[in-house]
């Protein structure tokens, strides 16, 4: 199996060529000009993150709406499901950056944290 | 009237920026004065990461990047007038500003730093036939309605324009259950970062037509769908590849006007290509006592740009209050030419304090591409890169020294494109 990707570890942009075995293990990386893309295009063939950013509502704030992220990028798969977890919640205000909003997101490990304050 | 030694006009990330670094250079007394209800700019709806990698080191979200410079402001003696339009700079530099508390406000300042930055073409420029229907705005306000207001503007969206805004919008629209039909772009390739188009499009399944436009918009009282059609080489239509897509949205990402109303009427000449102010290094327009950095000198990609150049503004108008005005109308000026679209500053005075960084934008997609900083035929500068492309912002570095060498006071940027 072959994959073909776009490098995105800086703007020269490398195509990237990659051969897996049947596993899915990655046999081989060409096109990379770099050791970045090498390891962008493992990472991305193995374990693709993401990191996810949205909104939760809020009850009594100046905005109805608080930014928030998750604390660490979560595997890129997961992302609608931690989309639904997000728009089920409703926080209180007064919320400040940092706050830790859903913790350990759908199991994912990471925490949903505000990025600003209402 | 009230008396500053520095009037920032604008609470943006430029604005807090120079403000701060005026600051930490011993100016006294300061106001920033801000039209929105709260510092912060447009970072505030930025809710994605990917700002501060270059001024911070780490990935942040907007609001995040914001706060960080918000909280400074806030420690220290830096006067803060929000909710506050600034009208007019009369001569003497005077600044005339309106609100709801203060009413009518004429403020003399010493020195003026302009940071207003920019706003989104709209659809009026694009001429575009159809009716006025609802569901068609930039993607900026989308971003407004969906990050700060909380509700969904449309369901069913088409994105004219291939910006960043335009492809964050539609990774956002999509999240947020809306389905995003596709991003037409007119040009051959898109201005946004390669990252983006991996991350918003791609890994969505939302499909980038290049060489497309829309060329109609149906629909009365909503929007009902748009006719896009596939263009040439001259970006004109090409008859026979019209293709009707339903929606009811439409979101144009279709660039970036610095809001200049204010320097215009104050006389400060304008670049025709920045659509911004023509200033020295220290970012002083053609006014002095005048300065102006971020997004309403030149469109950058990156806030951690806007950040630098505003603390070289901060640090511009310090020496001006200090009364230590930095060598004038004794410039070098600085052009660009073969693919170099423009070249900030377009000035630099002929015995500058330090080395002096030039940024440019280049006018297409390059590969294997040398950079040459040359004067009167003598090379400066060069440097071969592997890719330069519209919407990436270069830089390079010119050294004091061989600026003060200069026989001839003028200073070209042009890129030396392979053979075949």
């Amino acid at each position: 199996m072959t994959r073909d990707m776009i490098c995105v570890s800086c703007p020269i942009g490398c195509a990237l060529h990659v051969e897996l075995d049947d596993a899915g293990k990655v046999v081989s990386v060409s096109g990379n000009t770099c050791k970045r893309g090498e390891k962008y295009a493992i990472d991305e063939c193995t374990n693709p993150v993401r990191m996810l950013t949205s909104t939760i509502r809020v009850n009594g704030g100046v905005l109805p709406v608080v930014p928030v992220k998750t604390s660490v990028p979560i595997p890129k798969g997961k992302m609608f499901e931690c989309m639904k977890a997000i728009n089920n919640e409703v926080a209180d205000a007064p919320i400040k950056l940092g706050d830790v909003l859903i913790a350990n997101v759908c199991d994912t490990g990471a925490d949903i944290i505000a990025t600003n304050e209402v | 009237m009230l008396k500053y030694d520095l009037v920032v006009i604008g609470g943006g990330p430029a604005g807090m920026a120079a403000a701060l670094k005026a600051k930490e250079c011993g100016v006294k007394k300061i106001l920033i004065l801000e039209r929105a209800e709260t510092l912060g700019g447009i970072l505030e709806q930025c809710i994605h990461a990917g700002f501060g990698l270059h001024y911070f080191g780490e990935e942040l979200t907007g609001p995040e990047y914001a706060h960080r410079f918000i909280e400074q402001v806030q420690q220290t003696d830096i006067d803060v007038k929000v909710d506050t339009m600034v009208l007019e700079i009369r001569t003497g530099n005077v600044v005339v500003a309106t609100n709801n508390i203060d009413g009518m406000l004429e403020i003399s300042a010493t020195a003026i730093i302009l940071a207003m930055g920019c706003r989104e073409r709209p659809r009026g420029a694009l001429d575009i036939p159809g009716s006025r229907a609802s569901g068609i705005m930039t993607a900026g306000t989308a971003q407004k309605y969906v990050n700060l207001d909380g509700y969904m503007p449309g369901k069913k969206i088409v994105i004219l324009g291939s910006g960043d805004i335009g492809l964050i919008m539609a990774r956002r629209m999509t999240l947020e259950g809306a389905k995003v039909e596709m991003v037409c772009e007119l040009m051959p390739f898109s201005g946004g970062l390669q990252r983006n188009i991996t991350q918003c499009l791609d890994d969505l399944g939302i499909p980038l037509k290049l060489s497309c436009t829309v060329i109609q918009t149906h629909g009365i009282e909503r929007l009902e769908g748009v006719t896009i059609a596939n263009v040439d080489e001259n970006r004109r239509p090409i008859p026979g590849t019209e293709q009707y897509v339903e929606c009811d949205t439409l979101l144009l990402s279709v660039g970036l006007i610095p809001e200049n109303e204010l320097t215009r009427m104050a006389g400060i000449i304008i670049d025709p290509v920045t659509n911004g102010a023509i200033v020295d290094e220290n970012r002083q327009t053609s006014r002095p006592g005048i300065f102006a950095c971020g997004n309403v000198l030149q469109v950058h990609d990156l806030v951690d740009y806007v950040t630098a150049e505003s603390q070289i503004a901060g640090e511009g108008a310090a020496a001006y209050i200090a009364n230590r005005p930095r060598g004038r109308n004794h410039y070098v000026s600085v052009s660009g030419k073969d693919g170099v679209r423009y070249v900030v500053p377009q000035n630099i005075n002929e015995n500058p304090d330090g080395d002096v960084k030039l940024y440019f934008r280049v006018a297409d997609v390059f590969r294997n591409t040398k950079i040459i900083v040359e004067s009167d035929g003598k090379v400066l500068y060069s440097k071969k890169k592997p890719k330069l492309a519209p919407g990436e912002m270069e830089y390079v570095i010119i050294k004091a020294d061989d600026i003060r060498a200069l026989e001839k006071k003028q200073l070209t940027v042009r890129l030396e494109v392979p053979t075949k």
